[in-house]
């Protein structure tokens, strides 16, 4: 198939139609409203459910009904709207089905702003809602990365009964790009053990995630754990650029490893011997090779949309074996790559320590510049 | 000889539609009672297996271990959002909510409005017993003015704490409706007319006529703290006057339904 230019959203969208998307239900919200607008034409032509619900509320709970019965449904947000899914999403968790969830961030806390934003990693990334469980998290660079990880967010909800979240921030949603979409693939609903479909020929199926019984609870709570292994252990996805010589190893997700890839490319022009990590799975986290990477490298610089979430993970991974550096942006500021390679080049012309806090570092910086 | 057994006339049976699970309400509960109409409804018509139920937060959480049927367990007040969900991708099943006061007219008042709106092609069973029944008692928006609750010890005071919502009249207002009406448990008579409600709402949804909401005057003699007898008077005599039985919407396609 040709490479055509697409809007990420309206990519996204489509994307899902061809991995097999059955329903979907949704509720405006910029950035993310061209997802909406999209399947509001495109899934009745094809003869598939499509509501706009009456809010966030609605929708997710409308996802969570179609889910229940084995459809491959979906529902898409931006940050505040996500917030108001959460209650639904931890049900959903909870009765272990499969759903993927769009998550298109933007600035906040609040009703904060509608620029790119990376600041609610540690809400998905972490649960989110009240209760013990993980969704997968995705986090695509590009539209083409954001259009290929649809069908695997959907054939991993379904491997693992689990939500997948495809997360990414409105430059994506919004920027145009040239793409690939993937082959229509037949729509086709899969009959699982669980689905209550209607007790026809069958012993009746009940789903709830009502565990009154604390023991019972801890028996759920355990199973989605050990899920979770098998997806920690089975379902890594990262990209890896110049890293085989690197002494500075950045590390970004989405939109800032995207940035970051292109300061690393000038500072390499430059002789500089550093690479870029981008975790495309950011739940689970590629713990071990951040490790590996942190063994051999001099300095980590690690560059974020936020004030350092996924930071933590980082440290987690290196446990102060290496030195880490931050670099970030708050509120919808989106960096240029002339600020990570001035952090770069920063990093190459020090001998970097172990510190205790590298976003305290960074912050006072921050305060510094902007006052 | 001739035979001296007695033929069997069976005049009572459990439907099919119930599990053969007891059930958790309080002794003089009308629960059981709408559980059962509901039971008897789907027996008559045939859908057991072509039902889904969504059961909500509150006294019927666990309606889904009664009835025979596949069942869904919803987030509080969102029972019409997931009713939307499974019918829109299995137009074909029946799919009905069960919902008390708290549940539908508080914390899911934009889910059952919009549900309404829509025109979805439920059925909705909504048992007001003016009261939060799971939780112990607490004011509901169905509480009566001067009604004493563990949250309005001294009684409602509409000055302060707002008016009854009439659930049924409001929704009836929405051009989405396709069959609201209101009937009550309190007696024999009363229970015969909310069947033929519910079997009506269920013929509505099974012929694809649209919306339809069956909401039944309930007892809680638990935290009203009188006898069941006593609730039942309660009913017919506070209750009724507030909350007048009646038919507030039926379409044109409905009223010429036949049923039976």
């Amino acid at each position: 198939m040709a490479r055509e230019l697409w809007e990420g959203n309206q990519a996204i969208a489509e994307s899902a139609i061809r991995a097999g998307l059955e329903a979907y239900f949704g509720y405006p919200i910029t950035p993310q409203n061209e997802i909406l607008e999209w399947l509001s034409r495109r899934m009745p032509e094809l003869g598939r459910p499509f509501v706009q619900a009456e809010a966030e509320l609605g929708a997710i709970n409308m996802v969570y009904g179609a889910a229940c019965t084995g459809a491959r449904v979906m529902t898409s947000s931006s940050s505040p709207g996500i917030s108001l899914m959460m209650e639904g999403l931890s049900y959903i968790a909870g009765t272990e089905i499969p759903m993927v969830l769009v998550n298109v961030m933007r600035g906040g806390p609040g009703l904060g702003n509608i620029a790119p934003s990376q600041a609610d990693y540690n809400q998905i990334c972490k649960g989110g809602g009240h209760g013990d469980y993980h969704p997968i998290v995705l986090a695509p660079a590009s539209v083409q990365e954001a259009v290929d990880l649809m069908p695997v967010a959907f054939d991993l909800a379904e491997k693992y009964r689990t939500i997948a979240c495809v997360l990414l921030d409105g430059s994506i949603g919004q920027m145009m790009e040239p793409i690939e979409l993937p082959a229509m693939r037949e729509l086709k609903r899969t009959p699982f053990p669980w689905a209550t479909t209607g007790a026809k020929d069958r012993k009746r199926r009940i789903l709830t995630s009502i565990y009154l019984e604390p023991l019972d609870e801890e028996k759920t709570n355990l199973r989605l754990l050990n899920r979770w292994k098998d997806v920690q252990a089975n379902e890594l996805r990262n990209k890896e650029y110049y890293l085989d010589d690197a002494e500075i190893v950045v590390i970004g997700f989405g939109t800032a490893g995207r940035i970051a890839l292109s300061a690393v490319r000038t500072a390499r022009a430059q002789g500089i011997k550093v690479g870029l990590f981008r975790p495309v799975t950011v739940a689970p986290y590629p713990y071990q090779r951040v490790a590996e990477l942190a063994s051999k490298a001099k300095v980590l610089l690690v560059v974020e949309m936020n004030s350092g979430q996924m930071l933590e993970d980082v440290r987690l991974a290196v446990n102060g074996h290496t030195p880490i550096e931050f670099y970030g942006r708050l509120g919808g500021v989106v960096p240029f790559p002339d600020e990570i390679l001035g952090e770069i080049q920063r990093v190459s012309k020090v001998t970097p320590k172990v510190v205790d806090d590298p976003a305290a570092v960074w912050l006072k910086s921050m305060n510094a510049s902007t006052k | 000889m001739a035979s001296l057994a007695i033929p069997e006339n069976l005049v009572y049976e459990r439907p099919e539609s119930f599990t053969d699970a007891p059930t958790h309400y309080c002794p003089g509960c009308t629960h059981g009672v709408a559980h059962r109409l509901v039971a008897e409804v789907l027996d008559e018509m045939n859908l057991t297996e072509r039902t889904i139920g969504v059961a909500p937060v509150g006294c019927a959480v666990f309606a889904y271990n009664y009835f025979a049927t596949d069942f869904v367990e919803a987030p509080h007040g969102r029972a019409p959002a997931m009713a939307t969900g499974i019918k829109r991708v299995q137009p074909n099943s029946i799919v009905f909510t069960y919902q008390g006061d708290g549940d539908l007219a508080s914390i899911g008042m934009g889910e059952i409005v919009h549900a309404t709106a829509r025109g979805e092609n439920i059925t909705v069973i909504f048992i007001n017993n003016a009261n939060y029944g799971m939780t112990g008692g607490q004011m509901a928006p169905t509480t009566l003015p001067g009604m004493k609750t563990t949250s309005s010890p001294n009684g409602r005071d509409v000055e302060l704490q707002g008016y009854p919502i009439r659930m049924a009249e409001m929704l009836a207002t929405l051009d989405g409706a396709g069959y609201i009406v209101r009937r009550s448990l309190h007696d024999p008579k009363n229970i015969r007319l909310a069947k033929k409600a519910i079997r009506i709402a269920f013929e509505v949804q099974n012929r694809g006529l649209g919306f339809s909401l069956v909401e039944l005057l309930s007892t809680c003699p638990s935290n009203w703290d009188i006898s069941p007898v006593e609730s039942l008077k309660f009913v017919e005599e506070r209750m009724i006057p507030y909350y007048p039985l009646g038919d507030y919407k039926v379409s044109p396609a409905i009223a010429s339904m036949k049923v039976g």
